[in-house]
C-alpha cells in the first residue's frame, strides 16, 4: 500500500515543523516501526536525516517505544504498545501525522524522541520497599490472598512508557505514579513504608512540573497495559491518609 | 580429555561440590566499611545482573557508577523474559532439591558447564526468590495465598516461578527499585544514554571504562577500581532473534580485544517456539513463551501435501505429534535445543506449515478441551493476544504456527569461579559470561542466573580482589593509557562516519545474519562453517570500504552507534565459526551434522572435546588462539543426554 507520513521533526537542520514523506511500498505484516525502519533505510540512502524514534523490545513490554499517531498515543488501538501495532490496520492511500510524546516534563530531544528521565526521579523518591540483599525471609512466610496479589501485579504491569502524561490536557503523571503507589501500597511488604512513599513520590512528580489530575481519564483510555484510573483514586485516598497522619515529606 | 591449560585458572575452592560456595564464603577476605567507601565499582548495563549487582554493592557501601545506554535502566532486555525464574524450594513437595536442579542444568547443558558454579548457582536459587518477594514482586500465588509453580522443559519437578506471562518484566522492576533506591541514597550514580566503547587496562588490570555520551556525542573517561560487564548476550548477531534491537555485544567485545578471553561463542540458543518470520522487512522475531508447552502440543502433518490444508481440516490421525512420539518420558517439555532441532527436521523433510513452509503447529484445542477456555485464558491470555496482534490469527480457534528463532547465548565473557575474566579487576556477570548454561539453557535458568550472580555471587566473590585494593586511592583518568584508549575509540568513530560509501549499516547486518543463521545456525558443517568465515570476512573488508553512517559524532545519532555495534559483530561472527568448525562434535545448541547418532540426536565426544573452549584476541587479520579449561566432573556421572 501507498502512505503518506506527516512527521515531527526537530534538531540536526529541522527546527521544529512537520515533514511530508511519502512510501510507496508498505506490507499490511508489517509493524508500525518496521515502516519507519524502511522509511529510514531510504532516508539514509537518500543521504537525508533519518527519523529519531525509539523502540527496543518490539515486543510491548520494555515501553521504550512512544510516538502519538494521528493524535493518539501509541496509535490507534486499545492496550496496545507502538511497536505492537501492524500496518494490517490502515489503508491505501491514507496519510499519518506523527509526532513525539508533549509535556513539559517529557522535552525533546530530536526528532520524536523524548526524555523521560522524570520516571526514573520518581521512583528514585520512593517507589521501593526498603529491604537489602540477603535480608529477605522465606517467601512464603507471608501468605498473600490471590486475588490481592493479582490487583498489586495489574498496577505493576505499568511499563513505564509515558503515554498517561501525553493523553493527558494537563500532562500528568498521576496514573504512573499511582500504579507504582498502589502496587507497594496492596501488599503488606510495602505497608511499613507506605505513608512515606506517596508523600515523597507526590512531591518529585510535582516538582518535575507533571500537571495536575483533573479526572479526564484519558490515560487510562490510551495506556498500553491499560492500567486503571481506579489506582488514582486510591493514591488520592493514600495521600490524604498519608497528610493527616502529619508524616513528614523528608 | 584436554591438556590441561595454565593460563586458566577457575580458582574453584576445594572440598565438596556441595561445600565449596559455603566454605569459600567463609574464608573471603572482606573489605571492611570504612574501606568500601573509598573503593569505585563500575557497572555496565542495567539488566537482572547489572542492576541487582549495583544494588547490592550499593548497599554494602561502594561507590557505584551504573552504564546503560538506554533512557531507563528499567528498559534493559530482561524485561521482556516471559515465562518464570526456577528456585529449588519444592514447595511442591514434588521432589526437588538443589541436587536435583543442580543436576538438571548440567545434563540440560549437555555436560559442558562447570560443576562448581553451577552448584551454587542451585545453592542460591532459593535466596533469590526471598528476595523478590521482599521487594514486592506480585508473583502467581494459590488460593491459599502461597506461591504457585509451574514447569518448564528438561525437568520433571515445577519448580518455576513465574508472574503472569511477565516475569522478567517484574524481576526487573524489583532490581530497578532496589537499584533507584539506591540512587536516592547517594550510593549510585546512574549514567543512562551512555554506551560502554572500550575498557582501559593499567599495569594489566582493569581500571576504567571510555564511554561515549549518547546525546551529546562526547567520550568520558572513567576510572574504577573493578568493572563489571553486566551486559547481555550477542543473539543479535544473528540479526533476526527474539533479542532486543539494541542488544549488541560492544561491551564484550571490546573487554575481549583487551585481553579477556571469550568461552564457547558457538553456543547458540535457538528457542523452539517463536512467531515465524514473514517478509524480508523483518526486524526482529517475537517468541512465544516455552510455558506454553505445558498445555501446548507441537504436530505437524504427516503427508507433506497435507502441509497447504487447513489445520482443523486436517483429522487426528493424519496429524503426526512428533515429540511425544520421539521423546514419550518427556513429550512436549524436552529441551529447547531438542525442540527446536525436532520442528526443523519435520521442516526439512517437506513436513513445515504457514506460507513458507518454515513452521510447524503449536495446538491448544486439546488443553481448552480439558481445562476450559478460561483457564487456558488465565495460564496464556497475554500470550495469545499478542500472538493474535501480530499474526492476525486467534490461537483459541486455529493451532499456533511457530518455527525456531536465536534467543540466547550461552557462550560469553570466560570466567572464573569469582566471575573475573581474564583481565584481572574485570568482571562478566548474567548472559555475558559463559559459566553455567554449558551448551544450552534451560528454559526460566536465564533470570535464575542473572539475579543470583548479581545478588548473592558477586557482592561476595569482588570483595576477594577489592580487598587488595583499598591502598590504591582514587584511580586516575589523566594517564597514558586512558588517553590512549580514548583516542582509539575517537579514531574509529571517524573513520565510520568518513567512510561515506553506498551502503546502509542495516543492510550489511541484515547479510551478516543471513550467514550466521545459514552457516552457523540450527545446523552446521565443517564446509558451512569454513565458506562462513571467508564470507564474513570479506563481508567485514566491504563494511570498512563502503557503509553510509549519516550524521555528525557530536550529536544524538544512532545510526552510528549501530554502525559500531555492526562492526562489533562482524568480527564476532567469524571468531563464532572458527569456534564451531573446531568442536568436532554435537553438544546442546551446537549441533554438527557430522557428528550425530542414527536416530539425529547430538552425539558428543567426551574424550576430545569434554573442555571449555576460549579464545584469545591476537589482531583483526590473525587466528585467534585458543585455550582449554578442562571440565572434571566430579559429582556427576557424566552419560547421553536422553529424554525419551
Amino acid at each position: 500500500m501507498k502512505l503518506t507520513l506527516k512527521i515531527w521533526r526537530q534538531g540536526g537542520k529541522y527546527k521544529g515543523e512537520f515533514v511530508t514523506y511519502k512510501l510507496d511500498d508498505v506490507n499490511e505484516h508489517m509493524s508500525f516501526l518496521e515502516m519507519l525502519d524502511v522509511l529510514n533505510e531510504k532516508l539514509v540512502r537518500e543521504r537525508e536525516e533519518p527519523v529519531a524514534f525509539e523502540h527496543d523490545c518490539r515486543e510491548g513490554i520494555c515501553g521504550t517505544c512512544s510516538l502519538v499517531i494521528d493524535g493518539r498515543p501509541h496509535g490507534p488501538m486499545k492496550g496496545t504498545t507502538t511497536c505492537q501495532v501492524h500496518m494490517r490496520h490502515y489503508k491505501d492511500g491514507e496519510t499519518i501525522v506523527i509526532e513525539p510524546f508533549r509535556a513539559k516534563a517529557f522535552p525533546v530531544i530530536r526528532d520524536l524522541v523524548v526524555d523521560r528521565s522524570s520516571f526514573d526521579r520518581i521512583i528514585q523518591s520512593g517507589g521501593y520497599v526498603s529491604v537489602n540483599t540477603g535480608q529477605a525471609q522465606d517467601a512464603n512466610a507471608i501468605p498473600i490472598e490471590k486475588d490481592l496479589a493479582g490487583r498489586a501485579f495489574d498496577a505493576a504491569a505499568c511499563i513505564g512508557c509515558g503515554a498517561c502524561v501525553a493523553a493527558c490536557p494537563n500532562a500528568s503523571a498521576m496514573l504512573f505514579t499511582s500504579a507504582k503507589v498502589s502496587h507497594l501500597a496492596l501488599l503488606p511488604q510495602g505497608e511499613v513504608e507506605r505513608k512515606r512513599r506517596v508523600l515523597k513520590m507526590v512531591a518529585q512528580m510535582d516538582k518535575e512540573g507533571f500537571g495536575q489530575c483533573s479526572n479526564v481519564t484519558a490515560c487510562e483510555a490510551e495506556c498500553p497495559k491499560e492500567i486503571s484510573v481506579s489506582n488514582i483514586a486510591r493514591l488520592n485516598r493514600e495521600y490524604l491518609a498519608a497528610s493527616l497522619a502529619g508524616e513528614a515529606t523528608v | 580429555m584436554a591438556a590441561t591449560d595454565f593460563t586458566l585458572k577457575s580458582n574453584i575452592p576445594d572440598g565438596h561440590v556441595s561445600e565449596k560456595w559455603e566454605s569459600y564464603k567463609g574464608h573471603v577476605p572482606l573489605v571492611s566499611p570504612n574501606n568500601k567507601r573509598r573503593i569505585d565499582v563500575i557497572i555496565v548495563g542495567s539488566g537482572l545482573a547489572g542492576a541487582s549487582a549495583a544494588a547490592s554493592l550499593g548497599e554494602l557501601g561502594y561507590n557505584v557508577k551504573v552504564f546503560t545506554f538506554h533512557d531507563s535502566p528499567r528498559r534493559a532486555h530482561s524485561i521482556a523474559a516471559q515465562g518464570g525464574i526456577n528456585a529449588a524450594k519444592n514447595y511442591q513437595n514434588d521432589g526437588d532439591s538443589v541436587y536435583r536442579l543442580f543436576y538438571d542444568t548440567i545434563k540440560g547443558g549437555d555436560y559442558r558447564a562447570r560443576e562448581a558454579n553451577v552448584h551454587r548457582l542451585a545453592e542460591v536459587s532459593t535466596s533469590i526468590i526471598d528476595q523478590c518477594v521482599a521487594q514486592g514482586v506480585p508473583f502467581a500465588r494459590e488460593y491459599g495465598g502461597l506461591l504457585d509453580n509451574r514447569s518448564f522443559g528438561g525437568t520433571q519437578v515445577s519448580r518455576t516461578f513465574y508472574a503472569r506471562g511477565q516475569t522478567g518484566q517484574q524481576l526487573l522492576i524489583g532490581a530497578y527499585q532496589a537499584l533507584s533506591r539506591q540512587v536516592e541514597l547517594g550510593n549510585v550514580k546512574l549514567y543512562n544514554r551512555h554506551e560502554m566503547l572500550d575498557a582501559v587496562v593499567v599495569d594489566g588490570k582493569c581500571r576504567g571504562i571510555i564511554a561515549r555520551n549518547l546525546l551529546t556525542g562526547e567520550l568520558e573517561r572513567h576510572g574504577a577500581h573493578a568493572v563489571v560487564l553486566c551486559t547481555g548476550g550477542y543473539g543479535n548477531v544473528f540479526y533476526l532473534s527474539t533479542n532486543a534491537m539494541m542488544c549488541n555485544t560492544t561491551a564484550a567485545w571490546r573487554a575481549h580485544r583487551r585481553g579477556a578471553f571469550f568461552a564457547n561463542p558457538c553456543y547458540t540458543q535457538i528457542h523452539p517456539t517463536c512467531i515465524p518470520v514473514s517478509g524480508d522487512y523483518q526486524s526482529k522475531l517475537t517468541l512465544m513463551s516455552e510455558s506454553l508447552r505445558n498445555d501446548g502440543r507441537c504436530w505437524v502433518p504427516k503427508s507433506p501435501a497435507d502441509t497447504k490444508k487447513h489445520p482443523n481440516q486436517i483429522p487426528e490421525a493424519d496429524r503426526d505429534y512428533y515429540l511425544e512420539r520421539r521423546y514419550p518420558a518427556f513429550g512436549n517439555l524436552v529441551p529447547r535445543d531438542i525442540a527446536s532441532r525436532a520442528a526443523k527436521a519435520e521442516c526439512d523433510a517437506g513436513k513445515g506449515v504457514g506460507a513458507t513452509g518454515l513452521a510447524v503447529y503449536l495446538d491448544f484445542a486439546d488443553a481448552i478441551k480439558r481445562l476450559g477456555k478460561d483457564t487456558v485464558a488465565a495460564r496464556y491470555g497475554n500470550l495469545f493476544e499478542m500472538y493474535e496482534k501480530i499474526t492476525g490469527d486467534n490461537p483459541y480457534e486455529v493451532p499456533m504456527r511457530i518455527y525456531p528463532a536465536v534467543h540466547y547465548t550461552m557462550g560469553g565473557l570466560w570466567v572464573d569461579y569469582e566471575l573475573m575474566t581474564t583481565i584481572p579487576g574485570l568482571y562478566a556477570a548474567g548472559e555475558a559470561n559463559f559459566s553455567d548454561h554449558g551448551a544450552n539453557r534451560l528454559g526460566a535458568s536465564a533470570l535464575m542466573q542473572g539475579l543470583a550472580d548479581g545478588y548473592f555471587v558477586l557482592p561476595y566473590t569482588i570483595g576477594s580482589y577489592l580487598s587488595n585494593e583499598i591502598r590504591t586511592g582514587a584511580v586516575p583518568t589523566n594517564t597514558p593509557e586512558f588517553e590512549q584508549a580514548e583516542k582509539e575509540v575517537s579514531d574509529r568513530i571517524h573513520t565510520l562516519l568518513g567512510v561515506q560509501g553506498s551502503q546502509t549499516v542495516e543492510s550489511f547486518h541484515r547479510r551478516l545474519g543471513k550467514i550466521m543463521w545459514d552457516k552457523c545456525g540450527m545446523g552446521r558443517t565443517a564446509e558451512g562453517l569454513q565458506q562462513a568465515i571467508g564470507e564474513i570476512r570479506e563481508l567485514r573488508q566491504e563494511f570498512w570500504r563502503d557503509v553510509l553512517v549519516p550524521g555528525r559524532r557530536d550529536e544524538f545519532n544512532p545510526e552510528l552507534e549501530k554502525a559500531w555495534r555492526v562492526a562489533d559483530f562482524l568480527e564476532l561472527g567469524q571468531l563464532m565459526c572458527e569456534d564451531a568448525l573446531h568442536r568436532n562434535e554435537s553438544c546442546g545448541g551446537h549441533f554438527r551434522e557430522e557428528y550425530q547418532t542414527p536416530d539425529g540426536e547430538a552425539l558428543r565426544d567426551d574424550e576430545n572435546y569434554m573442555y571449555v573452549g576460549a579464545w584469545k584476541w591476537t589482531g583483526e587479520d590473525a587466528k585467534p588462539e585458543l585455550h582449554q579449561e578442562p571440565l572434571v566432573y566430579e559429582e556427576i556421572k557424566v552419560s547421553q543426554r536422553s529424554y525419551k
